[in-house]
Formats: C-alpha cells, sequence, structure tokens
C-alpha cells in the first residue's frame, strides 16, 4: 500500500521528501529507484489523470462554457485542484496599491489587472503544477550558468553547462521532449537520439516564419514534454539506469503504458493517456512500483526538526484529514515544496542553534525571489482569412517558437538592457471557446446579423499572438520573508512578499512589445492593441508567470549561499532543496526542465554520500 | 488519499450540487434581481460530469426577459443557410447562467445586462410603441444601427452600445461553443488521430507557401 496515513508510516525512512512535482517527482524517483526507502509528503490531494482529466469534454458542457473564473483562473478544465492564486485557508501577504503601503491578505484571483506587487500560484494536488504546466522543456545554455562573468550582472552559478548536460540528457530521455537541434547560440543542443521528433509545423507558424526570417529573428521546433511517438521502452530504461536492472524493468512497464501524443485535447488538462509529462503519470508510477516510496497526501509540512547537533531529523506536519501535527522521521530531508514554500519551511524552523530559520546563516533564505518576465501582444494577419479547413490542433501547444537571438548586440550594448527574451506564439483554427470572437467589433466595425456570422466565418483563425518570456536578474528588493503576526489555518506563519523589477526587465518588456508589432506589420496585419512601449505598463505582474525561483540559492560559500551546487545545505549536511529554489539566475528558459536535472544531479550525490555514510 | 477519503469529496459535491439544483426550480423573482446570493463551483468541482445552466446556481430572468433577450440573440446570430439562429441553440440560458453567476467577473456584467435590456424595451416603446420582441427585424435594426458599436454610436448612447458590445459577446460565445456553431466555422478537431500532418496543400496554397 504506496499512499498511506499517518498511522500507517514505516518507523524510519532513509529520506522524506516534501512536495510530489517536478521536483520532489524527479528527487523520490531517483531514490526509490535506486532503493532508498522514500516518504513523500503532499500538501495536497490524491489526484489521479487517468480517472480526472476531461479528455474529450467540450466547453458547451462545463459551467459557463468553460471560462476561467476566480475559482478556476485557467479554466474550468485546468488541471488545478485546490489551487489558484489564491488558495483556501493559506493566505500570503502582499503589499495591494488600493490599500497603499499597508501589508494585506492576497486576495486578486485573476494576473490580468492584479494590483498586488507580487501573486503566488499553488497547486494542492499530487504532482503539483506538472499536472496542468506548459511543458515548454528548455535547456538553459552555457552563458546562463555564468551571468556575472559575462556582464558584470547578478549572480554565477557554482556549476557550469558542461557539469548539467548530461542530466538535461537524461531528463529529456525520462520524460520525452519532442524538439530539434539547431546549434543557436546558447540554447543547446541535446545529445543524438534524445529529443523525439518535433511535429509538423501549422500553417500559420510556417507564415510567421517565413516573414521572421526577412528580420533576421529565427522560427525553430519548441522543446516540449510531449510524445510526438512511443518512447524506445527497450533502450531508454537500461540507458538511464545501465546498473540497476530492477530500475529499468520498473521504468520499461512504465514507458509501455505512455501513449503517443494523439494530436487532440489541451494538455492543460492533463492526459490520460499519459502522452505528456506530469510528475503523476511519469515519476511517481515506477517510483511507487519499486515499493520503496510511500506518499501521505494532505499532509501540510510545517518544519524541518534536528536533534542536538544540529542534524535533521525530519519533518513536523499537519495532517489535513485529522487536523493533527505529525512527527515523521528520516536519515535526509528533501525539500521540493516550491522556490517559497520550501522557505517557508525554513524560516519556520527556529532552534536555539538556528535562530533566523534552517540552514540561514546567510540570512540568504528567501532572498532573491525571481519571475520571468512577460509581455504579450496579438495580431490579426488577413493573410490567414478564410484559410480552407483543416485540423491544426497538434500537440495543442506550439510546434515552434522563437529562441533570444539577439546575444551579440545585447553584450556589445545595443539593446539598452542586459538579458533576452524567447518568443512563445499561438494562432490557428483552434477549438471555438466562450471567448474567441469577444473584440471581433474592432475589425467589423460593430457588425450584427447575418454579416456578423461572415465576419465570424472570415476572422476565425486569422488571428497570431505572440507572448515573450524573459529573463529577470536577481535584486535585493524582491524577497519573501515570515509575516510577524498571520498564520494560516493550520496554524502555520505565512509568507509576505517585496518584489521589484528593474530597468533591464521593463525595458526589455517594451522591447517585446515593439518587437512583437514589428513581426505583426511585417506579416502584413494588424495589431490588435497598440503595443504598449511603456516598459513598466507592458511588463505582467511578479509571479504572473509561476516561474517563482530564487528563495534558497545556491553558490560557492556559506557565507552568501544557501546551498552548495548538490542543493545541500550548507549548515546541515542532511537537508536538499531541489525546488526552483536553488537558481541563481532566471534564464528565459522555462524553469522546470532545469529544477528536473539539478534535482537528479543533487539526488545521485546525495545516494553517494549515504552510501559513503557521510550522510 | 485513500477511497473513503475520496467518496467524501465527491459525496460532498453532489450533495452541493443538490442543494443548488432545488434552490434553482424557485422563481428567480424569490430572490430579486439584485447580486446573486449563490456560490461557486469551488476550487476542486468534478470535471467530468456534464452540467446545464441553473446546474450551480439559481437562474435570472423572467419570461419578458427571456423573450427579449431570445429576440436580441437572433437579431445578432440569425439563421441563415449554414447554422440556425442562436436563440434555437438555447443560447439565451447560457447568457441567464453568466449573468447569474456569482464571480466578480459575471456580477459586473450582470448590471451591464440587466440595466440594457431594461434600457431596450423602454427605447423600443419610444420609438416604436412595443416591446423589443414585438418589433418587426426593420424596427429592431434600426436601434440595433445606433448602438452597435461604441466608438461610431452618439454620445447619448455609449451606455447602450456598451451593453451591446457585451451581449454580442456573450451571444457569440454561446452560438459558437455548440456543435451547429462549430460546423458553422467548420471547426476540425477534437479528435484522436493516428499522426499530424500539417497543413494540407491548399493551405500551403493559399498561405503563398508552396
Amino acid at each position: 500500500m504506496p499512499f498511506v496515513t499517518s498511522s500507517k508510516t514505516k518507523p524510519a525512512y532513509d529520506v522524506i521528501v516534501v512536495g510530489s512535482g517536478a521536483a520532489g517527482g524527479q528527487t523520490a524517483y531517483v531514490l526509490a529507484m535506486a532503493g532508498a526507502k522514500v516518504l513523500m509528503l503532499e500538501a495536497g490531494r490524491k489526484y489521479d489523470p487517468f480517472e480526472e482529466t476531461p479528455m474529450f469534454n467540450t466547453p458547451k458542457n462545463a459551467p459557463l462554457r468553460g471560462v476561467g473564473t476566480a475559482d478556476k483562473y485557467f479554466g474550468f478544465f485546468d488541471a488545478t485542484a485546490n489551487g489558484g492564486w489564491t488558495v483556501p485557508k493559506e493566505p500570503y501577504v502582499v503589499k495591494h496599491k488600493s490599500q497603499g503601503d499597508a501589508w494585506v491578505e492576497a486576495k486578486d484571483t485573476s494576473r490580468g489587472g492584479s494590483e498586488q506587487n507580487f501573486i503566488w500560484w499553488r497547486s494542492r494536488m499530487l504532482g503539483g503544477r506538472t499536472n496542468h504546466w506548459g511543458r515548454f522543456s528548455f535547456r538553459m545554455g552555457p552563458y546562463d550558468f555564468k551571468p556575472r562573468s559575462r556582464d558584470g550582472l547578478g549572480i554565477d552559478w557554482p556549476l557550469t553547462y558542461e557539469d548539467l548536460a548530461p542530466y538535461y540528457d537524461k531528463v529529456e530521455a525520462l520524460i520525452g521532449v519532442y524538439g530539434s537541434n539547431e546549434g543557436l547560440e546558447n540554447t543547446p543542443d541535446s545529445s543524438p537520439g534524445i529529443l523525439l521528433p518535433p511535429p509538423k509545423p501549422r500553417g500559420y507558424e510556417l507564415l510567421t516564419k517565413k516573414f521572421c526570417a526577412k528580420l533576421n529573428i529565427p522560427v525553430v521546433p519548441a522543446h516540449v514534454a510531449i510524445l510526438s511517438k512511443q518512447q524506445d521502452a527497450e533502450k531508454t530504461p537500461t540507458m538511464l539506469h545501465p546498473d540497476n536492472p530492477t530500475a529499468a524493468r520498473l521504468l520499461a512497464d512504465n514507458m509501455r503504458t505512455r501513449l503517443a501524443c494523439f494530436w487532440a485535447t489541451p494538455c492543460g488538462r492533463g492526459c490520460s493517456i499519459k502522452a505528456n509529462y506530469q510528475s503523476t503519470t511519469v515519476h511517481l508510477p515506477p517510483a511507487l512500483a519499486s515499493g520503496n516510496l510511500d506518499i501521505i497526501t494532505d499532509a501540510m509540512v510545517r518544519e524541518v526538526t534536528i536533534d542536538g547537533s544540529g542534524k535533521a531529523t525530519g519533518v513536523l506536519y499537519i495532517d489535513k484529514a485529522t487536523g493533527k501535527e505529525e512527527h515523521a522521521k528520516a536519515r535526509v530531508v528533501v525539500l521540493a515544496a516550491s522556490g517559497c514554500e520550501s522557505a517557508r519551511i525554513l524560516l519556520n524552523s527556529k532552534s536555539a542553534l538556528f535562530p533566523n530559520g534552517l540552514a540561514n546563516g546567510s540570512g540568504k533564505v528567501g532572498r532573491y525571489l525571481m519571475d520571468t518576465v512577460g509581455s504579450s501582444l496579438g495580431g490579426q494577419i488577413p493573410m490567414l482569412e478564410n484559410c480552407p479547413p483543416h485540423n491544426e490542433e497538434g500537440a495543442s501547444t506550439m510546434h515552434m517558437y522563437m529562441p533570444w537571438w539577439r546575444y551579440q548586440d545585447q553584450l556589445a550594448g545595443k539593446l539598452g538592457f542586459a538579458r533576452g527574451y524567447h518568443i512563445e506564439f499561438f494562432g490557428g483554427k483552434m477549438m471555438p471557446q466562450a471567448g474567441t470572437f469577444n473584440g471581433l467589433e474592432k475589425f467589423t466595425g460593430g457588425s450584427y446579423g447575418k454579416k456578423f456570422k461572415e465576419d465570424a466565418r472570415r476572422y476565425y483563425g486569422s488571428f497570431v499572438h505572440f507572448a515573450g518570456r524573459g529573463e529577470m536578474i536577481p535584486n535585493e528588493d524582491s524577497f519573501c520573508e515570515l509575516d510577524p503576526d498571520r498564520k494560516d489555518a493550520y496554524g502555520i506563519p505565512v509568507l509576505r512578499f517585496h518584489f521589484k523589477w528593474s530597468d533591464h526587465e521593463t525595458k526589455q518588456a517594451a522591447h517585446m512589445q515593439k518587437t512583437f508589432a514589428q513581426i505583426i506589420e511585417s506579416m502584413g496585419g494588424k495589431v490588435v492593441n497598440p503595443p504598449q512601449l511603456d516598459g513598466n505598463k507592458a511588463i505582467g505582474v511578479g509571479g504572473s508567470i509561476i516561474h517563482e525561483v530564487g528563495t534558497t540559492c545556491m553558490g560557492f560559500d556559506a557565507k552568501t549561499s544557501v546551498l552548495n551546487q548538490y542543493c545541500q545545505a550548507w549548515e546541515v549536511k542532511n537537508l536538499f532543496v531541489t525546488d526552483g529554489g536553488p537558481f541563481v539566475s532566471n534564464a528565459d528558459k522555462n524553469p522546470t526542465l532545469s529544477i528536473m536535472a539539478l534535482a537528479w544531479r543533487a539526488s545521485d550525490y546525495l545516494l553517494a554520500e549515504m552510501k559513503k555514510g557521510n550522510i | 488519499m485513500n477511497p473513503p477519503q475520496r467518496m467524501d469529496r465527491r459525496t460532498a459535491i453532489k450533495w452541493v450540487l443538490a442543494a443548488t439544483a432545488t434552490v434553482s426550480m424557485l422563481d428567480a423573482h424569490t430572490f430579486g434581481q439584485n447580486a446573486s446570493a449563490a456560490v461557486g463551483y469551488g476550487a476542486d468541482p468534478d470535471l467530468m460530469r456534464e452540467y446545464k445552466p441553473g446546474d450551480l446556481w439559481p437562474l435570472t430572468f423572467n419570461k419578458d426577459q427571456q423573450r427579449l433577450v431570445a429576440a436580441l440573440c437572433d437579431v445578432i446570430i440569425p439563421a441563415d443557410e449554414k447554422s440556425p439562429s442562436a436563440s434555437s441553440l438555447n443560447v439565451p440560458d447560457f447568457i441567464d447562467e453568466w449573468i447569474s453567476a456569482p464571480y466578480p467577473e459575471q456580477q459586473t456584467d450582470r448590471k451591464i445586462i440587466l440595466d440594457g435590456l431594461t434600457w431596450l424595451d423602454a427605447e423600443s416603446k419610444r420609438r416604436f410603441k412595443k416591446a423589443f420582441a414585438n418589433l418587426t427585424v426593420k424596427q429592431q435594426t434600426k436601434i440595433c444601427d445606433d448602438i452597435c458599436y461604441v466608438p461610431k454610436a452618439k454620445s447619448k448612447f455609449t451606455a447602450a452600445a456598451q451593453f451591446f458590445g457585451k451581449f454580442r459577446n456573450l451571444t457569440a460565445g454561446g452560438f459558437y461553443t455548440t456543435p451547429q456553431g462549430w460546423k458553422d466555422l467548420e471547426f476540425i478537431g477534437n479528435v484522436a488521430l493516428t499522426s499530424f500532418d500539417g497543413p494540407p496543400p491548399e493551405v500551403l496554397k493559399h498561405l503563398k507557401l508552396a
């Protein structure tokens, strides 16, 4: 019985893993497959994508035709349970424009128009945010690990791209990522045979590529964690577990249950045929099958406990089913609860030995909170009007994207901001939604009646939307800390957030707007809204891209960082943090793939240290 | 979570749904037409079942409003050779579900729609001495031409034009999410394929890519 209750746990475990998403899933997978006895604690409920994914359900049969609401921001069918920008019973504290300088409980349930200084997305369910995420899987490049050495800003990582490259290969082979090797600057290739073939580009993607070529903007296959074909269950498991036939067999068994994408239904709902990566279909099933993983859901971790020598002994958690506080024990504790949640647990683990929170002698726990710069603009493209009908749903997300292309101009100081962005773009005759024709009057002059129906046919599928995703440089003004007074419903002190974009980010957002308008106009199109050239208005609110990283930074020494390059706490040898917290930069590459690669590397190190008897 | 807990969650949701369904059978007038007192479906609704307007929160429109909404829906999306009219696909029920929902966006729209409907009937009576639903199409068009687009509406019609724009969005949203609406747009998808082959030759030709 791998799903256990508080009273059914083993007397002791080798490792406790807090969290079950990309980081917790990856960590538990590596440890359990290697034979370590692992207890996973998840704050949310059990979730089964096989039973609970509304694969072919249509908006017609959903409340409000499936549009997003305060309860389900990304739409009714989104694979988020008990999550969102606010979570019942679990407040956090921010500044809100309507209330001046006061610290207030976060209340905004939408990122559009949020007046908070920061918004924090959480997902209280097994698998966490991996169930609904975008699945974009871009490697950080060599420059991204050494940003300070390159341009004097931010912080260098205590490891290099070469250190992490083998783990990128392993993660991509395990989860399944489609894409191609293009040999582009700071946009690494994968080893031969690792990537799955990219799906064929859609019409609007080819058209965009044609016009971007004239602007010297590369448009290449995106890297996305979706199986464009079934994985090789003969070769891949043996490659990933060369010295562990049991692990290879368990992985092969799970791989055979994962089907190739059938080019329908949005990935954001999750996937009952396991064609995309989510922790609940990829990491957890083989780890559970090993018999080495126990999972307790609805277990809200409060703090890490220590012994008199300052070693971690386990964690205290609130069992949501009973409301009681429980103590789980293990030789090693790994926090993988999301960057800010892991920082919160450390800050709440106060003792005589660690009066400022556990592993916080540097004072860096909570510091250098980063998100991704986001800004978007849509265009109406006359060439796409009245396009002959055909199925272009594809992988439900982008087949192509634009990696950052101006590294050299930027280094030469020609752009006025320090770091780059990539462009994600979407269009086509996708499943009509309740909002598909909102705002069409800008193009029709307000038609109604039979003319409106003709206009709808004409304009359907003629829009392309561009979204920039750019790097944020860590700064001293962006961090989370414990609120001195407020507690959640479980009696656990909550976080409050400080957040500030620098000019590098706001100028980058304005640059995105200019670029998008340029692309749209080059295609003979018309922008849906005028480009927003004031960067402070063009940039999304902090937290809105849900790339929360940086609050338990790794580094070269204990004075300036919380963790070493293996995600191990400098001050507590048997304590690790494997989520986005260890990041010291937040390159434009979406962080999830790097979180998993770092977690795998940290888990290998943890196992070796445990074997040596060091922890 | 173990099986008994799962049962509990599902049972709880059923209870909530049963309670709201009972309420929806009562006359909307019982509740007046101010803010809805209902609650939403929560952060963990059952995604696998089908929902209809009225299942989750009580609806609002009275008989006169239903007739008026159906008439305006069909002025915006009438039947033509390709597809039926909006009212024949129950779009008015969707609009009722929308304005009755307990969420902030829908509560804002509720006031715009209810005030707009009141204005529309008053304007019809002022100009033609009849309710909007009883006007000829030509008369309906005379009013709608004045309010169909905010930038070209006279200033005295600004609020009415905002209402009309919102109403058109909702009518289109309700209509184009039906199977008949999909067929009208010639949407092809939501079916499992064995391969994704990219755009066919006629599309490449249309886009001047071939």
